[in-house]
């Protein structure tokens, strides 16, 4: 498995994502540039300039026609995903730190940092597709304002039915998309580790939670119940549900301000595969010589990409061993 | 369960329920008394009854003493006189501070006056709180004798049926004592959090796990590892059991202070003592001591140097009867058990004494029939003296043996287990001092007039020096003269030395091997001989062990024929920051860990076996203490364990099924779990995909809206469409490649 290396950012990645085809991949970092690449190669197919700030967070719609991007600078951007073109701002009064679209692609949620006397939100903002994306309505239509401990990620599940938030004390929260209303919480890690990742599973009924704690956990959307628990022995940034092959990949390693204090063996910059179902370590990615703070993995299950603090991004494509390798339960399962 | 110190007491558990408790009791008990001027006071009773006449010269003769522990004058005595003109026998004293008056109890209580009166000195206020009237009950009543409770058996664990050890572990909080399981994971016995405060220990036969508290020693045992006993030693830091676990050292840096109120079982004896010896049994103090430390280095540049704690500051003979300790350059001290008294009232007087060591098993010297104990010790040259070392024998403390020795820097003696050998390590100077060099001198104990055997010198430094136990071959490292300004220890040697075969009793000892250019520091022999360690310890760049075999059953060199050994590296393991190796008390497994007590990387620890393959990596955060619990000495005679060493492979057939059988079993659960865990998933899977669809029906989507997506994630609904699928994909990606770079 030859890693293809993206040396195109200047500063610790934040995110990555696949688009739906997984023929694209957008990577934003603090250096306030968005990076668009052919997955295949690793050719950079070009970049989304005007952000001010660190960036925070990217997504990108399900028809891969628009992009949107959270950043430092208290803004979110939509941007042609063809052109480049920054087709709308709209100002928050602090920093954003998670945008994802809901599944149709119609609305966007946007997760806003606590600070300066703003309690931290979850805003949902209505898109449309209609007259070259101009007609973007001003006001968000639903805002949930987290009172208790501030919403740190958050995502939207099977049907746009809920919003799915992940808290800065460790807790997972499940809010009605309509209304905005609290469901459940649920202290689903360590109390006050915070969750630093939730990525859903393809069809959204369940997700993965990465969180400080050392742990990631498989959580069902419906009733916020957790299914399983994958421990590391580092801190974790980012997990995610690999399609095709019943895996999480988990992404993490010592907090980047304490790296320097301890020896470089120690820091256990490591993409770590788990079998989703046994809950095994199968085995382990290196590569990076910072924390990974983020990993994405294709759509159609074939490659996954991680972006690291050292400021690369690492694009692997799956060998044939890795799509063979099958526990001997899970054999017998395929016979019958 | 919290085990702390505090909530150990049997009432003390009941703590919560303060509010309910009546205090009365304890109060009037313990109340502060207000009045005061009362402190000063002492009564003093078994005074001789003289006529009014001769009170005056009585009050006198007792001032000489009362003036011993404080001030008081002649008008401060009142002697009351009876109505028949004669003295009570008692008379109340005043002292200038309460400070005084409590030492003259401390000194005077119990002195005797003249051979027919003994004095009996309280404080008065004492007096007054014990003796007020209702506290004594006219009638005596005998104290309740607790009826007898069965306790745990103390070796329960020497019954396991698969002969596992045991160990304690000491990580963060939290102490555990776990079974070994070879490569599976241990299995829990205990696990407490806050079960000690420094660190935990184990007694040298493996029956106690002493815990250690600022207010003392706790002792576990049993199967469940209930409270044993307690020694109340306030602020305790170090603890040394004897060899045969009767009696227990225990040393603070701060000398006690006893108080009213404070653990009932110190007395005044042990106020101002550092060292108590306890008797383990009754739970009561022997004896108590005040430490002498080592002499310090030469002072630098003005800096005071810091005192040396000797530790183990008692050594005890092998056998506990006798225990000794050094006034370093002055005089041995022996003590004689269970008494804990002086041998022949009084010390040995052996100037400039700067080490000594008894023999750690009981010799039996060729041609001494009485009972006598062995003891070696060390004197520098003094003016024009030479250096000696000396072999004392015990209890008659005749010096058996000496050898004078010149140019002398240091000296270190090691005993073999058996007392077989006593190897003196001489460190020599030359004469300019400027070069050093180390000469092994080996007294053979149980030879006929114990003759002494000189290893040729050894040019070189000699760092650190091993014998086998039970056995006659030893390891030493050396190492040069650590080039000045240099960063890095010099490189180390690894020398390994054997007796010559000679009909039935042991050669000259010659030596195997010596392996250059090693980093090594430490030496770990297995407790049954033959194998060893040799580790690099506390080093920041290099961590390797190596694991030798002495007695290698392959063919041997042809230079090393007359030799009692076959010497073979094993293997060679890493164990990244290695602070600590262990061998288990049989023989079988080795533990190599690194502490958070020394630094804070990668702490953990590793199982390997005898032969250096590494079995279980433990990764531990704050890991602090990993120590095996010892074992007693075997049961079997000599006979029955050559008879086992003979049948040896018919017995590890045996354990080899049962090894084999008990595989097995794991994998047939391991994989009886994953199918459980498995079908579990497949039907959440099932169940929240028709919710799904419910949903969707309500919500009014299209029942196939996502349908591809759904296909990709649930892995035992696409399968059945076949595997031919996942082939295709990734064949046509790489092909894709092609294109793009063509």
């Amino acid at each position: 498995m030859r890693p293809i290396l993206l040396s195109g950012h200047e500063r610790s990645l934040n995110q990555i994502k696949f688009n739906s085809d997984g023929d694209l991949l957008f990577s934003v970092s603090k250096d306030k540039v968005v990076c668009a690449w052919w997955s295949a190669n690793g050719e950079r197919l070009g970049t989304y300039n005007g952000h001010q700030g660190a960036i925070w967070t990217v997504d990108v719609s399900p028809n891969t026609i628009l992009l949107a991007t959270g950043s430092a600078d208290n803004t979110v951007r939509l941007w042609n995903v063809k052109t480049g073109e920054c087709v709308k701002v709209w100002d928050f009064p602090t920093a954003v730190k998670r945008v994802e679209f809901n599944p149709e692609g119609t609305q966007l949620l946007a997760v806003t940092e606590k600070r300066m006397g703003f309690l931290g939100t979850i805003t949902v903002l209505d898109i449309n597709y209609d007259n070259n994306f101009e007609n973007q309505a001003e006001e968000p239509s639903l805002r949930i304002t987290c009172d208790e401990s501030k919403a740190t990620v958050a995502g939207w599940s099977y049907l746009s039915k809920y919003i799915i938030a992940g808290h800065e004390d460790g807790s997972v929260s499940q809010y009605d998309a309509k209304t905005g209303d609290l469901e459940k919480n649920v202290q689903a890690h360590e109390f006050d580790l915070q969750i630093n990742d939730i990525q859903f599973s393809p069809d959204r009924t369940y997700f993965i939670t990465a969180s400080k704690d050392k742990s990631a956990k498989l959580i069902s959307a419906r009733d916020l119940s957790v299914l399983k628990t994958y421990v590391a022995d580092t801190p974790l940034n980012s997990a995610v549900i690999t399609p095709k092959k019943d895996y999480v990949i988990l992404g993490g390693g010592q907090a980047a301000m304490d790296v320097t204090t301890t020896s470089a063996r120690q820091g256990k910059f490591e993409a770590r595969f788990y079998h989703k179902i046994f809950e095994d370590e199968i085995g382990r990615v290196r590569g990076h010589f910072g924390p990974l703070n983020t990993v994405g993995v294709h759509p159609s299950g074939t490659a996954y990409a991680s972006g690291g603090e050292d400021g690369y991004v690492r694009v692997h494509h799956f060998d044939k061993s890795y799509f063979d390798f099958m526990y001997e339960v899970e054999r017998e399962q395929m016979r019958k | 369960m919290a085990p702390s110190f505090d909530t150990l007491t049997e009432q003390d558990l009941h703590e919560e329920e303060e509010e309910e408790i009546d205090f009365s009791d304890l109060k009037e008990q313990f109340e502060v008394k207000l009045e005061e001027g009362l402190d000063t006071f002492v009564v003093i009773d078994g005074l001789p009854v003289v006529p009014e006449e001769s009170r005056q010269k009585l009050i006198r003769f007792l001032l000489r003493k009362l003036n011993a522990a404080g001030h008081t004058s002649e008008d401060a005595v009142f002697m009351p006189v009876s109505e028949k003109n004669m003295t009570e026998g008692f008379a109340f004293v005043e002292y200038e501070t309460p400070e005084q008056a409590v030492a003259a109890v401390k000194q005077l209580h119990g002195t005797p006056l003249d051979k027919k009166h003994t004095l009996a000195v309280n404080k008065l206020m004492d007096i007054d709180r014990y003796g007020r009237e209702g506290r004594i009950d006219e009638e005596y009543k005998p104290p309740m004798i607790e009826p007898f409770k069965e306790k745990e058996h103390l070796r329960s664990w020497l019954g396991d049926a698969n002969a596992r050890d045991q160990f304690a572990l000491y990580r963060g909080d939290k102490v555990g004592v776990f079974w070994n399981n070879k490569n599976n994971p241990p299995e829990n016995v205990v696990d407490r959090a806050h079960w000690t405060q420094l660190f935990v220990q184990w007694s040298p036969k493996g029956t106690f796990l002493a815990s250690v508290h600022p207010q003392g020693i706790q002792l576990w045992g049993g199967a469940a590892f209930s409270k044993l006993k307690q020694f109340p030693h306030p602020f305790v830091q170090l603890v040394e059991f004897s060899p045969a676990e009767k009696y227990l050292t225990t040393w603070s840096s701060r000398p006690i202070q006893v108080e009213e109120g404070g653990p009932a079982v110190l007395s005044y004896e042990e106020d101002g003592k550092n060292i108590i010896v306890w008797d383990i049994v009754t739970g009561k103090p022997l004896r108590s001591f005040v430490s002498h430390d080592l002499a310090a280095g030469p002072s630098e540049a003005g800096v005071e140097p810091k005192k040396k704690v000797q530790w183990p500051a008692f050594k005890w003979s092998a056998d506990e009867k006798y225990v000794a300790r050094m006034q370093q350059g002055q005089s041995i001290s022996i003590y004689e058990l269970p008494r804990m008294n002086l041998l022949d009232k009084t010390s040995i007087k052996v100037d400039g004494v700067m080490d000594f060591e008894w023999s750690p098993a009981t010799v039996a010297r060729e041609g001494v029939k009485q009972y006598e104990q062995l003891l070696c010790f060390w004197t520098p040259e003094i003016g024009s003296n030479p250096a000696r070392v000396a072999l004392m024998s015990v209890p008659s403390k005749e010096i058996v043996r000496t050898r004078n020795l010149f140019n002398v820097s240091d000296v270190k003696l090691h005993w073999q287990s058996q007392g077989t050998y006593v190897c003196v390590k001489v460190d020599r100077h030359s004469k300019s001092k400027k070069s050093m060099a180390t000469n092994l001198e080996i007294f053979r104990i149980k030879e006929k007039g114990v003759p002494v055997e000189v290893v040729d010198s050894l040019k070189d430094t000699v760092i650190n020096f091993a014998w086998e136990p039970n056995g006659g071959r030893f390891v030493l490292i050396t190492t040069g003269e650590a080039a000045s300004g240099a960063a890095v220890a010099p490189k180390t040697s690894v020398s390994f030395f054997a007796p010559e075969k000679k009909g039935g009793s042991a050669g000259n000892f010659k030596l195997i091997r010596t392996v250059d250019k090693k980093n090594s520091n430490a030496i770990y022999w297995s407790p049954k001989g033959r194998f060893v360690v040799v580790a690099t310890v506390h080093s920041q760049t290099s961590f390797d062990m190596d694991f030798w075999d002495m007695d290698f059953e392959g063919e041997k060199p042809e230079g090393e024929k007359d030799l009692a050994a076959n010497l073979q590296l094993m293997k060679t393991a890493e164990h990244y920051g290695v602070t600590d190796v262990d061998w288990d008390p049989t023989g079988r497994y080795v533990v190599s860990s690194a502490s958070v007590w020394t630094h804070s990387m990668e702490n953990g620890w590793n199982l390997h076996t005898f032969s250096g393959q590494t079995l279980a990596e433990n990764p531990t955060e704050k890991f602090k203490q990993f120590i095996w619990r010892p074992r007693p000495a075997t049961l079997l005679s000599k006979e029955e364990q050559k008879q086992v060493r003979k049948n040896l492979r018919e017995y590890s057939k045996e354990f080899d099924e049962e090894d084999k059988y008990a595989v097995d079993i794991a994998n047939t659960a391991v994989v009886e779990k994953r199918q459980r865990v498995l079908s579990e998933w497949v039907a959440w899977i099932r169940r929240e995909k028709e919710y799904l669809v419910e949903d969707k029906d309500t919500y009014g989507f299209p029942e196939n809206a996502d349908d591809p997506k759904l296909a990709r994630d649930a892995p035992p609904a696409s399968e059945n469409q076949g595997d031919a699928v996942v082939e295709e994909i990734v064949e046509e990606i790489i092909e894709e490649n092609e294109e793009v770079i063509g």
